[in-house]
C-alpha cells in the first residue's frame, strides 16, 4: 500500500505548511534578508551594504551589554522561578502530612495559596510592571515605606535609579509574575503521578526531601524541561522587554544596566529609524533563543521513565 | 526500537541525481522569495493617485481640491486632540465636501511607519510624541514636502501678510535642515526653564535667585525647613539640559551650544560646560536634590514638586497642563530663566530656551499635501491659535494671539519670561538631530549619573565627549550644521 502515500500525507500538510511558512519562516527570511541592507524604516528605498551591519554590531558596547543582561536573564531567571515553582507546587500537592485520613495532601490552605500564586498571571505584564514602578518609587513607594516602618529609615536604596540594582529589581518583578503558572503547570504535571509511589515510599519511611528527589522530580523531568525552555524564551523576549520598557530609567538605564536585546531591537527600529541595525540585533537574538533551546533539550536529555 | 516506517528498508543517502532535482526545486523557490522581498520592501504605490489641486484663489491660496479627502493623524499627548478636531471642522466649514479623516494616536512610529513605507501615508501629521519618527531620517530620504508654499501663502486673518510673517522668531529655522526648504512647521512654542512656585519662594522670603551663591544660599534655606532645593524626572535625565543648556549658553555665549550641536570636537571641554557641571553638581553635593530623585519618573518628580517637596523641577511650559491635577490652587506657577554663574556671564540674566514644539508634517507622498497645508494655514490663524492656547495653556506658534484670553499664571510667567529674554533665546537643536545622543547619551548615561553621584562633572564630560565623536563619526546618522 505504498501507492500514493506521499500525495496522500502531502494533501493533509501542504495548507498549515503554506502557513507556517508565510507567517513562520518567511519573516524570519525577510529579517535575516533586511540586517544586510541600510533600510531605515522610514522610506522604501535601501541598498545593501554586505555586513557591515555586522561588524557594527561586534564592535557595539551596548549591544554586548545587552546581550549579556539576556544571557544572565535566560540562565538565571528559568533557575529561580522553575525552583520556586517546584517547591510550592509540591508543597501545595504532597507537603502536607496525615490529615483527614488520606496520605498525600498538599499543605494546610493549599486552596487559597493556589490562588494566590496563581493571580499575577492573569495580569499583564505591562500592568505588573506598572504597579512595581510605584512600589519601587523610592520617595512614597511600599518598598521603602517597609523599610522604614520596620526601623530601617536609613536604608532607602534608589531601586530602579540604582545600576547595581535595576537589573535585579526588573528580574524580581518577572518572577513574581511568572512564578504562579509554573506552579500550576507542575501541579497538573504531579496530579497525574500515581498515588501508589508516594505511599509506598511513605511506607518505606521516606522524608519530604527523599520523596522530592526520587520520586516527583524524576517523574516531572519532561514538564521542568519544556518549562525551562518557555521560560527561558519568556526572559530573552516579550517579557523581559515590557518590564524594561516600562520601568527602568531611560529606558534601559541607568547607564545601560537594564538593556536587554529586544529593547535594544526597539529603540534601533522606532528611535534611531534604523530598522536594518535593529533586524541585525535581531537575527543575535534568534540565534541565541535557539542555541539556549538546544542546550537545555541537550543538557536535559535523559531516559524516559514510564508508569 | 525502531520505527517501522517503509523508508528505512530503501537504500541510504541520497542520490546524484535526487541532489540536482532538489537544488532545482529550491533555486525555483528562491529566487521569486528574493524578488518577491525586495518588491515588498520598495513597494511604491502612493505616488500615483494624488488629488488633483484645486483653482488657486484669493479665498483658496494653495489650491486645495474643494473635494478631495483629507487624513489627519494627530499625536493623543499632553495637549490633547480637541484643538485639532476644532481646526478640522473649521477646514470643513470652508470646504463643505471635504470628508475627513481624523485619526488620534500616541504610537506615531508604530502606526505611519508601514504607510511611509508603503507610500500611502496621511496628509497631516502631529509627528511628537515618544514615538517621534526620526526628523533627519525623513528629511534624508525625501519623505517629505517643502512647507515653503504654506509660509509664503497670504495669512487667514490677513491677506496683505505671509504666513512666514505671523510666526514666532526661530520656527522657521526649526523646520529647515539644510539649505531652504522648510519640511516642519512647529505649531506650539515651548518655554523651557526652571518651573517653581512663586508662593513657596515667599514662603521663604526669597525671590527668584540671578546668580548660582543666591541658588546655593536659596537651597541651603530651604533644606532647613525640610524642602529639597531641586528635583527632576530621574528617569529621563534629558529633561535637566532644559536648564542646563540656556545656562551653558548664559556662561560661555551661544557659540558654545552651536559648537555641541555641530559635533565639533571637544566641544564639551569648553569651560562653560565644565562651570555649568560644576554648579548642578554641587547641588547633589549638599543634598539640595530631593532624596530618590534618580529612581522617579517625570510625573513622580513633577507630582513631588508640586506637593512642594522640592523647590525647583527643569521643565517645559506643557508641565502646566500636564500637572494641572496635582498643582494647588494657591501655587502661584512661574517659570524663571536658568540663573546665572555669576557677573563674568557672557549673556544677561534671563537668558532663556525657546523653540517650537509639536512639529507638523506633510508627507511627501501624502494624496492630498494641499489640503495638509491648508489645514495647517488655518491652523495658524489668529483664532485658531487662541484656541489652542486657552485650550492646553501653552503659546503657539502664532505670534501674538494672547490678548483678550485669560492666561494661566504658568503661561503668563512665560510670556513674561520671552520678553524679558528679548534677543538671548537659545535654540540647541541636539534634541531634533540627535534624539539618541541627547536623551540615552548625554542624558541618561551622562548627565543621569552625574546627578545621581556616580560621576564627577570631569568623568561625566570625558564620557558624553566620546559619544558626541562616535555620534559625528557614525554614517548611519545624517549630520547636520548650524548655518
Amino acid at each position: 500500500m505504498q501507492h500514493g502515500k506521499y500525495r496522500f500525507i502531502g494533501g493533509f500538510l501542504v495548507t498549515p505548511l503554506v502557513l507556517y511558512a508565510v507567517f513562520v519562516i518567511w519573516p524570519f527570511i525577510q529579517a535575516i534578508y533586511y540586517s544586510f541592507t541600510d533600510w531605515t524604516g522610514l522610506s522604501p528605498d535601501f541598498k545593501m551594504v554586505g555586513f557591515a551591519n555586522y561588524t557594527r554590531m561586534l564592535d557595539d558596547d551596548v549591544f554586548w551589554k545587552s546581550l549579556q543582561h539576556s544571557l544572565l536573564f535566560a540562565l538565571l531567571l528559568p533557575l529561580v522561578t522553575l525552583g520556586l515553582a517546584l517547591f510550592f507546587a509540591f508543597m501545595l500537592n504532597v507537603g502536607g502530612r496525615r490529615r483527614k485520613g488520606a496520605a498525600i495532601t498538599g499543605v494546610r490552605g493549599s486552596g487559597f495559596y493556589k490562588i494566590a500564586y496563581f493571580f499575577p498571571q492573569v495580569l499583564s505584564i505591562a500592568i505588573v510592571a506598572l504597579l512595581f514602578r510605584f512600589a519601587y518609587n523610592p520617595n512614597d513607594g511600599v518598598l521603602n515605606g517597609t523599610l522604614t516602618a520596620i526601623g530601617l529609615g536609613s536604608v532607602q536604596p534608589d531601586w530602579l535609579g540604582d545600576p547595581n540594582l535595576a537589573l535585579w529589581c526588573v528580574m524580581a518583578v518577572l518572577l513574581w509574575s511568572t512564578v504562579g503558572f509554573f506552579v500550576v503547570l507542575f501541579s497538573a504535571g504531579m496530579a497525574s503521578i500515581p498515588m501508589d509511589f508516594y505511599e509506598a515510599a511513605l511506607l518505606d519511611g521516606a522524608n519530604r526531601f527523599t520523596t522530592f528527589f526520587r520520586i516527583t522530580l524524576p517523574l516531572l523531568w519532561d514538564t521542568v524541561q519544556s518549562g525551562w525552555v518557555y521560560m527561558g524564551i519568556l526572559a530573552l523576549g516579550a517579557e523581559a522587554f515590557a518590564a524594561v520598557q516600562i520601568m527602568t530609567v531611560g529606558p534601559g538605564g541607568p547607564d545601560y544596566s537594564t538593556t536587554v536585546l529586544p529593547l535594544y531591537v526597539y529603540q534601533s527600529a522606532f528611535r534611531d529609524a534604523n530598522a536594518a541595525y535593529a533586524t541585525t540585533i535581531g537575527v543575535a537574538l534568534l540565534i541565541v533563543t535557539l542555541l539556549f533551546a538546544a542546550i537545555v533539550m541537550r543538557l536535559g536529555r535523559r531516559e524516559r521513565l514510564e508508569f | 526500537m525502531g520505527s517501522t516506517s517503509a523508508e528505512n528498508s530503501k537504500p541510504e543517502g541520497v542520490g546524484r541525481r535526487d541532489l540536482i532535482k532538489r537544488s532545482a526545486a529550491l533555486g525555483l523557490i528562491a529566487a521569486p522569495t528574493m524578488g518577491f522581498l525586495s518588491a515588498c520592501a520598495s513597494s511604491d504605490s502612493g505616488s500615483d493617485d494624488k488629488a488633483k489641486t484645486g483653482k488657486k484663489t484669493t479665498k483658496n491660496p494653495l489650491g486645495v481640491n474643494e473635494t478631495a479627502a483629507l487624513s489627519v493623524v494627530i499625536f493623543d499627548g499632553g495637549f490633547g486632540t480637541k484643538y485639532a478636531t476644532d481646526a478640522n471642522a473649521e477646514y470643513k466649514k470652508a470646504y463643505p465636501k471635504v470628508k475627513i479623516d481624523f485619526h488620534k494616536t500616541q504610537k506615531i512610529q508604530s502606526e505611519l511607519q508601514p504607510k511611509f513605507n508603503g507610500g500611502t501615508p496621511p496628509d497631516l501629521i502631529d509627528n511628537s510624541g515618544a514615538e517621534q519618527m526620526d526628523m533627519g531620517v525623513l528629511v534624508g530620504k525625501k519623505q517629505l514636502t517643502d512647507l515653503t508654499p504654506l509660509l509664503d501663502a497670504p495669512s487667514i486673518d490677513d491677506p496683505a501678510k505671509k504666513v512666514r510673517d505671523t510666526l514666532r522668531p526661530g520656527i522657521v529655522e526649526m523646520g529647515q535642515f539644510d539649505g531652504d526648504p522648510v519640511w516642519i512647521m512647529y505649531y506650539a512654542y515651548t518655554v523651557y526653564g526652571v518651573w517653581y512656585s512663586q508662593t513657596a519662594l515667599e514662603k521663604l522670603d526669597s525671590t527668584y535667585p540671578e546668580d548660582w551663591d543666591a541658588m546655593l544660599a536659596l537651597c541651603a534655606k530651604a533644606k532647613k525647613k525640610g524642602i529639597a532645593g531641586w528635583t527632576y524626572a530621574g528617569k529621563h535625565p534629558y529633561y535637566l539640559p532644559f536648564s542646563l543648556y540656556p545656562f551653558i549658553a548664559k556662561i560661555g555665549g551661544r557659540e558654545v551650544l552651536d559648537k555641541i550641536d555641530n559635533l565639533e570636537p571637544n566641544a564639551w571641554k569648553d569651560p562653560a560646560v565644565k562651570a555649568g557641571f560644576e554648579a548642578y553638581y554641587e547641588l547633589y553635593k549638599k543634598g539640595y536634590i530631593l532624596k530618590g530623585t534618580p529612581g522617579i519618573d517625570h510625573i513622580q518628580s513633577q507630582t513631588a514638586w508640586a506637593k512642594g517637596e522640592a523647590l525647583f523641577i527643569p521643565n517645559g511650559s506643557w508641565v502646566e497642563n500636564e500637572s494641572a491635577s496635582v498643582i494647588p490652587s494657591d501655587f502661584n506657577l512661574a517659570v524663571g530663566a536658568p540663573t546665572g554663574l555669576d557677573s563674568s556671564d557672557k549673556l544677561p540674566f534671563g537668558t532663556i530656551w525657546a523653540s517650537g514644539g509639536e512639529p507638523f508634517i506633510v508627507p511627501a507622498k501624502a494624496a492630498n499635501p494641499a489640503g495638509g497645508m491648508e489645514q495647517l494655514r488655518i491652523m495658524l490663524s489668529e483664532a485658531s491659535s487662541k484656541n489652542f492656547t486657552s485650550q492646553v495653556k501653552s503659546l503657539s506658534a502664532f505670534n501674538g494671539g494672547t490678548d483678550g484670553i485669560e492666561l494661566t499664571p504658568g503661561l503668563k510667567s512665560g510670556v513674561a519670561a520671552l520678553e524679558k529674554a528679548g534677543d538671548n533665546v537659545v535654540n540647541p537643536r541636539l534634541q531634533d538631530w540627535y534624539v539618541k545622543l541627547q536623551k540615552e547619551q548625554i542624558g541618561v548615561a551622562g548627565l543621569g549619573e552625574m546627578m545621581a553621584g556616580r560621576l564627577t562633572p570631569a568623568e561625566a564630560i570625558k564620557k558624553i565627549q566620546g559619544y558626541a565623536d562616535a555620534a559625528a563619526k557614525d554614517q548611519s546618522i545624517k549630520h547636520f550644521k548650524h548655518q
